[in-house]
């Protein structure tokens, strides 16, 4: 079943012309959500609506946003932080950008309205530094909402306070991770928090801090503007709203595409996307960048783009970058360039997740290259039980991923790789 | 002569403004950094040298974080650096393909710099600009999107001139085309 797609109109990304500067957000509407909840909400009811809709984190983990905030403990008058994650560096990944460039001032009003549900002292964007010309949009906004009072002392008359500063990183896919990003932030190597104590209890500068993705926050106004229930009411029943689909690889008309969740992947990559290419088959669909499990191309029959219908495929949703490849793919080298990625941006904290993401690697090179043996392929799927489930954070699972439903589901290309050799040898 | 490497007195109010957004003053080590690195070109031990005066923490520290993020650059590299996309779309898309072309009109390879220390070449892991694939950063700046032998060619004949390519703003499918409904 998928879902009325069709005559969805974009809220997150509308047909507005320059809509990134603020007059022109303002004249459709913008920040009268903030203004509304300040004049008249309380921080509890923020969250509850914001709980009740569901919004499930568009970072990867898919996790209900109101219920995150909710973990925040009571405010002590001490300083609180957001630190709003748009790292965005999983490959297959290309949305928050489009926020940044198109609807900056969506962002930033769901940021501070976050900010009061939580009495939040500071935000801080953390934006990966490649994204240099997408950062000084943001700075932009950010100085056009302080230069009309939606930021810093005292906002609209309110007695809230609340600041945001846009950070950069500096090329480290690790620091989308929430406390390598706190780490990053703080001044230091990348390295992830072990964990408890949680951000809520002990996060940024040892005090409480949530953090979320972009989009996520970005969902926030709208919730205020149109309730819950029409939130809950788009897309797909256990995780509604509207999403903003990434989709590269071999379509006629990649890019990025807003939609109610719960799309079916073929309406996706046919009605949407123009279809594959050269008119070609799809061999393989990576559902949400490239740490989720890839799906065969005929798996994909009535397969939608939310976490239930995924899991059930056996993928997940992850940060819906899609990633379409048709059927010359070789995925042998395919594979390994995960692998390589993966390894490469390994932080090196954890040894089965240093030496296996190297073993990974090593191992689909010697396939790649035509000296690979049938027992490689077993190995790999030992390195990756050896790897999931055993390390600081989740790099070392999402290297693992891949390869172990990579192999499995596309054997015979495996296979195929590692006989020729055999015979080659014989 | 050996160069020395200061700050000036507006760089300074500026490194001012930017240790005022944190609490403390190991935090603001990422924002200096690229501060010298966009002024001097690299962050040399030299450099690193400066950003842990300037904000008085120890260099350890600042070569600490200059060696754990790949944008920061520890050695100089070329005027330009080109980065080119290899990683799973770019690859599926044909980002080898444009990184060998790049080194073969440069004569260097992935990793290296041109003798007259114009060109650099990298091959990076995903820049977020997958839908545009393939594509290249240039110098931590601009992206070079939709790349095809043509269109490098084009991008270094027009950086031997002096000129840098321009933003591409890539118009949003769902804005443009209501015929694909
Ligand atoms: C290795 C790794 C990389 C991650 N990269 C990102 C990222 O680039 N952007 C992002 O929003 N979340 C990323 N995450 C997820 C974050 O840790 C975190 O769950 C998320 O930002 C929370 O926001 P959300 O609940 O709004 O999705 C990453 C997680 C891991 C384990
Ligand atoms: S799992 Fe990998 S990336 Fe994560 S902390 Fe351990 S070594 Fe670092
Ligand atoms: S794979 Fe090249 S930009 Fe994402």
């Amino acid at each position: 079943m998928s879902v009325d797609w069709k005559n969805f109109e974009p809220v997150l990304l509308p047909k507005i012309p320059v809509l990134h500067k603020i007059d022109v957000y303002e004249k459709n509407g913008g920040y009268d959500q903030l203004k509304k909840v300040l004049k008249d909400w309380t921080p509890e009811k923020v969250t509850n609506e914001v709980k009740a809709a569901n919004i499930r984190g568009r970072g990867g983990a898919g996790f209900n946003a109101g219920l995150k905030w909710s973990f925040m403990p009571k405010p002590d008058g001490g300083p609180r932080y957001i630190a709003a994650n748009g790292d965005e560096s999983e490959p297959g990944t290309f949305k928050d950008r489009q926020i940044f460039e198109y609807n900056p001032h969506l962002f930033i009003e769901g940021a501070i309205i976050a900010g009061f549900a939580m009495s939040i002292t500071a935000v801080y964007v953390y934006i990966r530094g490649e994204y240099k010309d997408w950062i000084d949009m943001m700075q932009k906004a950010v100085d056009d909402a302080y230069a009309k009072g939606y930021l810093g002392k005292n906002i609209l008359g309110s007695g809230f306070d609340i600041d945001m500063y846009v950070h950069s990183g500096a090329g480290a896919y690790i620091c989308g991770e929430e406390s390598s990003l706190m780490e990053s932030l703080e001044g230091k190597r990348g390295y992830p928090r072990v964990k408890p104590p949680f951000p809520a209890q002990k996060g940024l500068w040892g005090r409480p801090t949530t953090i979320n993705n972009i989009e996520t926050l970005a969902n926030v106004p709208l919730v205020i503007k149109n309730g819950a229930e029409w939130y809950t009411g788009i897309g797909a029943k256990n995780h509604p709203g509207p999403v903003l689909y990434g989709i590269s690889g071999h379509v006629n008309r990649p890019g990025v595409y807003e939609y109610p969740t719960g799309m079916s992947i073929n309406d996706l990559i046919y009605d949407v996307c123009g279809g594959v290419r050269g008119g070609k088959k799809v061999k393989a669909v990576i559902p949400g960048g490239s740490s989720t499990p890839p799906l065969r191309g005929d798996q994909l029959e009535g397969v939608c783009m939310d976490a239930d219908s995924l899991r059930t495929a056996g993928s997940m949703m992850g940060t819906a970058g899609m990633i379409i490849m048709d059927e010359d793919t070789d995925m042998v080298d395919v594979l390994w360039r995960i692998s390589h990625f993966y390894h490469h941006e390994s932080c090196g904290q954890c040894t089965p997740c240093r030496d296996g993401t190297g073993f990974l690697e090593k191992t689909l090179i010697k396939i790649r290259d035509g000296h690979g043996e049938m027992r490689d392929l077993d190995l790999l799927l030992d390195l990756c039980t050896q790897m999931e489930g055993r390390t600081i954070c989740a790099l070392a699972d999402a290297a693992a991923w891949p390869v172990r439903y990579t192999v499995t589901r596309f054997r015979e290309d495996f296979e195929k790789r590692v006989k020729n050799t055999v015979y080659a040898l014989a | 002569m050996s160069e020395t490497f200061e700050f000036t007195k507006e760089e300074l109010a500026e490194i001012d403004k930017i240790k005022a957004k944190y609490p403390d003053k190991k935090s603001p080590v990422m924002p200096v950094l690229w501060l010298a690195q966009n002024k001097f070109g690299h962050v040399e031990p030299e450099v690193q040298q400066l950003v842990a005066k300037t904000l008085d923490i120890p260099a350890a520290h600042v070569y600490g974080v200059v060696s754990f993020y790949t944008q920061y650059y520890g050695t100089r590299k070329g005027k330009f650096v080109f980065d080119v996309c290899t990683t799973l779309t770019c690859q599926l898309c044909g980002g080898y393909d444009i990184l060998h072309h790049l080194e073969d009109k440069l004569g260097i390879k992935a990793g290296e710099t041109t003798e007259d220390g114009m060109f650099s070449i990298q091959s990076v892991e995903c820049l977020g600009a997958c839908g545009y694939a393939p594509m290249m950063q240039i110098t931590n700046g601009v992206y070079c999107n939709h790349l095809t032998k043509e269109k490098v060619d084009r991008i270094v004949d027009d950086l031997k001139a002096g000129k840098m390519p321009e933003f591409e703003q890539i118009p949003f499918p769902q804005h443009q085309n209501e015929s694909s409904k």
